[in-house]
C-alpha cells in the first residue's frame, strides 16, 4: 500500500493533498506512519520503528496500523495504482 | 530496558481529522478538555487500583457546597425554610446522612424508603411519606410515628378515614396537588387536580373528619423543569387553596410543599445548548417561588413553612462514574467506536443526559467524533451518541461527571454486578460506602428443585 506520492505533510501534522486541494490535521503517530510511508519503508519496518520510538505493545500497532490505512484509503489519500 | 521504557513517547492511535476550514461541525466547538486526573485531591488512578474500574464515586464536599447554596437561595428571600432529601434520588446511607447532618427531612415514597429514613435515625415527626403506594400497616406505622402522610388518591383518603376511626393519634395529612404550570404533559396522574375542584373537595373531606390534621399543601410538578416560572403558577395555586382553607374554616396551613424537579447543569440529550448555560440556578427558582409565596397575602403569622424536595439538583454534581477504556472499534461506516467498562446498566441517566466525559490522564490535543459504547451486548447501550474526545488508548481511564443522581438507585443488574460506590471526604479521605455485588449476591437468593440439580453433558 502505497501514498500518494505528491502530498505534503509537515512536522507539525499538516497535511496536504494537492490532488484534490485537501488537507488534514494529523497526531504524532500519524505524522511518523506517513512520513515513512513516503519514504517507502514496508510496513513492517514502519511498525518497528513505532515500536522503538513509543511505549506500545505490538499486537495494538499491528490493529491500529491497517485500521490507519484503511482511514487513508477513505480518505483518498492512498495510491490506486501501487495495488 | 526500564530506562529506555521510560524514554519512550507516550503513544497515541494514529488519526487524521480532515480540517473544513470555515465550517462549524455539529459537535460544536473545538474541545477544551482537560483531564481530570483527581477527584477532591484524590487520583482517579489510585481509586481504580483500590476499588476497581468502573466504580462511582460521591464527593462529601460538594454535596454540602450545593445543598448550602440551595439553602442560601431560599433563606435569603424567605424566613421560613425546610428541605426533604428525596430518598429516591440516591438512598444509600452515607449520602442521606449528609444531607441529614446539613439538615434536611427525609422525603420517601414506598414502605421500603420509609424504614431506611427510620433506620438512618430521621424522627419520624421529620419523614413525609409521599407516593400512591402504601399499604394499610404503612398508614398506621406513619400515624404512629407523627409521620406527615401526603395523600396521593381518594382510595387512599377512604383508607385514612377508615384507619383513623381506630387509632389513637390523629393523622398527619397533606394532600398532593396536581395543577397545570403550563409546562406539558401534565403530571396528572399523582395526586388531586387543582383545576377540576378535585383537590379541593379532598381537602373538605380532610377537614371534616376530627381524625385528621391538614398540616400541608403540596404539589411536585415535573423533574428537569427548565422554566423557573412553572414554580410561580404552582406557588400561587397552593396558596389560594391555602387563602380558601383559612377562609372556611380559620385554619392556618402549615407548609407548602413545592417537590423537586429543580434543573441540575447536565446537559438533556438533543438539547442544542448546554444545561450550564441554559438551567436555572437555585436563585431563579427561589426568586420566582418566595415572591409568588410573599406577595400572595398571607397575615405575617399565616405565611407557611416553604418545604422542599429538590433531587436531582443537590446530588447530580456530587457524583461520578470512573471507568476504563475496554476497545476501541472502528465501524463499518468508518465512526470510530469506544468501548466503556461500564453502560446503562449502572449508568441508567445515559438515557436522558449528553454526559460529559474526561480523559483521566493527559492527552494531545488531538480528538475525534465518536460513539460510546457500554459492555453489554445490547443495541440500547451506548454511553454517548456522537461526541468529540481526545483520542484513548485501551485501559484508558476516564471520568463521567454529573451522575450522583437515580443511578445509583435506578441501577439495575443485568450482565453485569454493580460496582464499588465510595465517598470522598471532607478531608480527603476514601471510603467504601456501598460494596461491589458477587455472584453469591444473586445466587444466595435463588433456589433450585432438587430434580434440577443433576444433569449430563
Ligand atoms: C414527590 C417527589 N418529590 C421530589 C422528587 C425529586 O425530584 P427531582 O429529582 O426532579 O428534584 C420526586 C421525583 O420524582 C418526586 O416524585
Amino acid at each position: 500500500m502505497k501514498i500518494l506520492t505528491n502530498i505534503a505533510v509537515s512536522e507539525s501534522g499538516y497535511l496536504f493533498n494537492p490532488t484534490n486541494g485537501d488537507s488534514f490535521s494529523s497526531n504524532l503517530v500519524a505524522t511518523d506512519i506517513i512520513t515513512l510511508m513516503k519514504q517507502n519503508k514496508t510496513s513492517d519496518e514502519i511498525k518497528k520503528a513505532l515500536q522503538a520510538k513509543y511505549d506500545v505493545e505490538k499486537s495494538t500497532i499491528e490493529r491500529d496500523y491497517d485500521e490507519f490505512i484503511q482511514e487513508l484509503g477513505d480518505n483518498y489519500l492512498l495510491s490506486t495504482d501501487g495495488k | 530496558m526500564s530506562t529506555e521504557t521510560k524514554e519512550k513517547l507516550r503513544y497515541e492511535r494514529p488519526m487524521i481529522r480532515k480540517m473544513n476550514a470555515g465550517l462549524m461541525n455539529k459537535f460544536g466547538t473545538r474541545t477544551e478538555y482537560q483531564p481530570t486526573s483527581h477527584i477532591d485531591t484524590v487520583p482517579v488512578k489510585r481509586i481504580i487500583e483500590q476499588y476497581g474500574s468502573p466504580c462511582f464515586v460521591i464527593s462529601e464536599r460538594t454535596i454540602r457546597k450545593t445543598y448550602q447554596s440551595a439553602l442560601r437561595a431560599f433563606k435569603t428571600r424567605y424566613p421560613k425554610v425546610q428541605f426533604a432529601w428525596s430518598y429516591k434520588t440516591n438512598y444509600l446511607d452515607a449520602v442521606c446522612k449528609v444531607f441529614h447532618q446539613e439538615g434536611a427531612w427525609a422525603e420517601v415514597v414506598s414502605g421500603f424508603e420509609y424504614e431506611k429514613a427510620i433506620r438512618n435515625g430521621v424522627p419520624g415527626n421529620k419523614i413525609l411519606f409521599n407516593g400512591p403506594d402504601k399499604t394499610i400497616a404503612e398508614l398506621k406505622q406513619a400515624i404512629e410515628n407523627e409521620s406527615t402522610i401526603h395523600i396521593d388518591h381518594f382510595d387512599e383518603l377512604y383508607d385514612l378515614i377508615e384507619i383513623v376511626e381506630t387509632s389513637k393519634k390523629k393523622a398527619k395529612v397533606a394532600i398532593r396537588v396536581n395543577m397545570d404550570v403550563g409546562v406539558y404533559p401534565l403530571w396528572d396522574r399523582f395526586g388531586f387536580n387543582y383545576e377540576s375542584y378535585q383537590a379541593w373537595n379532598a381537602i373538605t373531606k380532610i377537614m371534616n373528619c376530627e381524625k385528621m390534621e391538614l398540616v400541608g399543601l403540596h404539589t411536585h410538578i415535573g423533574t428537569f423543569m427548565l422554566t423557573a416560572g412553572a414554580y410561580g403558577i404552582a406557588a400561587s395555586k397552593l396558596c389560594d387553596l391555602a387563602m380558601n382553607i383559612k377562609a372556611k374554616w380559620n385554619k392556618s396551613i402549615q407548609y407548602i410543599d413545592m417537590g423537586g424537579g429543580f434543573a441540575s447543569t447536565n446537559t438533556l440529550r438533543g438539547s442544542y445548548l448546554p444545561g450550564n448555560d441554559i438551567s436555572p440556578s437555585f436563585d431563579d427558582y427561589a426568586e420566582v417561588i418566595t415572591s409568588t409565596i410573599l406577595n400572595y397575602g398571607f397575615k405575617q403569622e399565616d405565611l407557611p413553612l416553604l418545604m422542599l424536595e429538590s433531587g436531582r439538583a443537590l446530588i447530580d454534581d456530587a457524583g461520578y462514574l470512573v471507568g476504563s477504556v475496554l476497545a476501541n472499534k472502528r465501524l463499518a461506516d468508518g465512526r470510530r467506536a469506544t468501548i466503556m467498562d461500564f453502560g446503562v446498566n449502572i449508568l441508567f441517566t445515559a438515557f436522558w443526559y449528553e454526559h460529559k466525559i474526561s480523559p483521566a490522564q493527559e492527552f494531545t490535543h488531538h480528538s475525534e467524533d465518536m460513539v460510546v459504547y457500554g459492555p453489554l451486548c445490547m443495541n440500547i447501550d451506548k454511553v454517548r451518541e456522537s461526541v468529540n474526545l481526545p483520542l484513548l488508548n485501551r485501559g484508558d481511564h476516564v471520568v463521567v461527571h454529573k451522575v450522583g443522581a437515580y443511578n445509583m438507585t435506578q441501577w439495575m443488574q443485568f450482565i453485569a454486578m454493580r460496582p464499588n460506590v465510595v465517598m470522598i471526604d471532607m478531608k480527603g479521605e476514601v471510603h467504601l460506602i456501598r460494596k461491589n455485588e458477587t455472584i453469591e449476591t444473586l445466587t444466595d437468593l435463588e433456589s433450585i428443585p432438587a430434580h434440577l440439580n443433576a444433569f449430563k453433558l
